[in-house]
């Protein structure tokens, strides 16, 4: 480590460790959490390294809180992250959906657990998939990351810094215990060499300044407190004075626009890893752990013969809903392994239109599926 | 994946099993620049219990993280040896603490006992039987050099304990040896 904090070069490291040190390379300064196992880590690390490049970490009374904190030290220029898991995702929810409003650059990351509820807290699960998606009240658009490794985490750490920070939109970064708690080798670049996406600040002096007024790309520039910057914010609609106004009319045009400045912005954001695809019959969909697993199930299908290929979701949201679609002109069946009861399978489903079918292959969770379970779909999709 | 090497250490909660997960995972990627992962049995316990502490090393990254039938099982406890002997090969080490597990003479896998726990009593700390043993596996399995291995103990225990980890692991290595066990 050097004397400002840095650290590069190869580690062993945790999905959680690697997930903070991602933070702290993208440039974030402030967290704010309450801690909760399988996230504990990431709060454990951070108030460990946060003062030691000049950050603050608070731990909160609560989730609600926490993410309160995290929307404040984003208007007075910090990046700033809190980390949970499904119970304490719940309790954020609400201010995450104050933070689309408001459009807050800031990374959330749940590291799931099997639930409903407390559930099984210490073992793995992917239930929270559309509680992301549609967890906070309101029509709105929001970005998702999934991760299937900790070198993963720590990159896509970065990426969800970078991609709140170019839409003003809060990122959640949609792990697993799985992951969290796997350690694995991580690479940590030099920061100096690691892309960061700086704030937008407005481009105007301040008595021109308003703060709603977007860029052409539809996001607009962000004034930070204390910077001379006259601004005023609010949960309730409101117009380009930030100011609210309660008609249709201004709702119509807010909510478009926090909506498009994602959707129309899809290839921009949208990642996926692809395998085998070209020439396949049969195409496994899944994420994070689940597509590891998937992994071994597509090689001993290869091995037998059967043309399979993997569709892995690096952006859970924005939906890859024109790949998926593309892919099911194709092929016969999409088979979803994923660690829940359906979720990620109705965009799958949504996507393919009828073009193919699409099997789910679910684990309730608290463990990760025995490959054999998805072998077995392969296999009978092909008979 | 022919060169894929799957550890499984257990015992119960306390007696540093994660640690030496860690610990070897730690030296193959870190020292060896190889590839490896690591898993855990992640429960409530933090003493007492079974636990289990899983190390796959590669020549490739790895893609199923998981350990099915070990080439190599480390047990530190009866209750963790019980639970974890139904899944060995007929090939699997099995090393064993001579005085915390009686092995079971129908087993499969290939069985040697050592001493870690007196190895640690005589040295003077109980604590770094885990040590010991990494010490004696190393010697054992040859799957880790010796140079990685003890780099990463060194980077993993309190600097105070340094020198003594490092007697921990030379008396297991030799305990090996002198058993004919080193490879």
């Amino acid at each position: 480590m050097s004397s400002n904090g840095q650290v590069s070069g190869e580690f062993f490291l945790s999905g959680d460790e690697a997930c903070a040190e991602g933070a702290l390379a993208a440039g974030c300064r402030f967290f704010a959490g309450y801690p909760i196992t399988p996230a504990t880590e990431i709060a454990e690390h951070m108030s460990e390294r946060l003062p030691e490049v000049g950050g603050t970490y608070i731990q909160m009374e609560d989730e609600l809180a926490s993410m309160a904190a995290v929307l404040g030290a984003a208007w007075g220029g910090a990046k700033a992250m809190t980390a949970t898991s499904g119970p304490g995702f719940s309790l954020m929810m609400e201010n995450i959906g104050l933070g689309v409003m408001l459009e807050t650059p800031c990374v959330v990351v749940d590291i799931q657990r099997a639930g409903p509820s407390t559930g099984l807290p210490t073992l793995t699960g992917q239930g929270d998939m559309m509680q992301a998606r549609w967890g906070s009240h309101g029509p709105y658009s929001i970005i998702a990351l999934s991760p299937s490794s900790p070198q993963e985490i720590f990159d896509l750490t970065i990426k969800a810094f970078n991609l709140s920070e170019k839409y003003r939109v809060p990122v959640l970064l949609m792990s697993e215990e799985a992951i969290g708690h796997m350690y694995e080798k991580v690479m940590i670049p030099p920061w100096e060499k690691i892309e960061v996406y700086p704030r937008r600040k407005p481009k105007v002096p301040p008595q021109e300044y308003l703060p709603f007024v977007p860029d052409d790309d539809m996001v607009p520039p962000m004034a930070i407190a204390g910077e001379g910057f006259k601004f005023h914010v609010t949960g309730l609609t409101h117009d380009e004075r930030g100011y609210p106004v309660m008609t249709p009319e201004a709702q119509d045009k807010l909510v478009r626009r926090l909506v498009d400045k994602i959707e129309k912005n899809r290839a921009d954001i949208i990642e996926v890893e692809e395998n085998g695809i070209d020439g396949a019959e049969v195409v496994v969909c899944s994420y994070g752990i689940s597509a590891r697993v998937s992994a071994i199930a597509i090689e001993k299908a290869r091995a037998s013969g059967i043309r399979v290929g993997l569709l892995r979701l690096i952006t859970a949201w924005p939906f890859p809903t024109e790949r998926v679609r593309e892919v099911a002109r194709n092929i016969k069946t999409f088979i979803v392994p994923e660690i829940n009861y359906g979720q990620m399978v109705f965009e799958v489903e949504r996507a393919a239109a009828g073009r193919a079918e699409t099997v789910l292959v679910p684990h309730m969770g608290g463990a990760v599926h025995d490959p054999q379970t998805i072998l077995d779909a392969i296999k009978q999709a092909v008979k | 994946m022919a060169d894929k090497y799957e550890i499984r250490l257990c015992g119960y909660g306390g007696q540093g099993i994660i640690l030496a997960g860690f610990i070897i995972g730690q030296a193959a990627t870190v020292y060896e620049h190889r590839h490896a992962v690591f898993t855990q049995d992640y429960g409530p316990e933090a003493r007492g219990g079974a636990c289990r502490a899983d190390v796959i090393i590669s020549g490739d990254p790895v893609l199923y993280p998981y350990v099915d039938t070990p080439a190599v099982l480390v047990a530190m406890s009866q209750e963790a040896y019980g639970k974890y002997i139904p899944r060995v090969r007929k090939d699997t080490l099995v090393i064993y603490d001579e005085d915390l597990v009686k092995p079971d003479l129908d087993a499969k896998g290939r069985m040697l006992s050592m001493p870690a726990r007196k190895i640690a009593l005589a040295i003077g700390r109980i604590a770094v039987a885990n040590v010991v043993m990494l010490g004696f596996f190393t010697a054992a399995t040859k799957a880790l050099s010796t140079d990685a291995v003890k780099q990463s103990i060194l980077t993993a225990v309190p600097k105070a304990t340094g020198k003594l980890n490092m007697s921990a692991f030379e008396e297991g290595y030799a305990a090996a040896m002198k058993l004919g066990a080193g490879r």
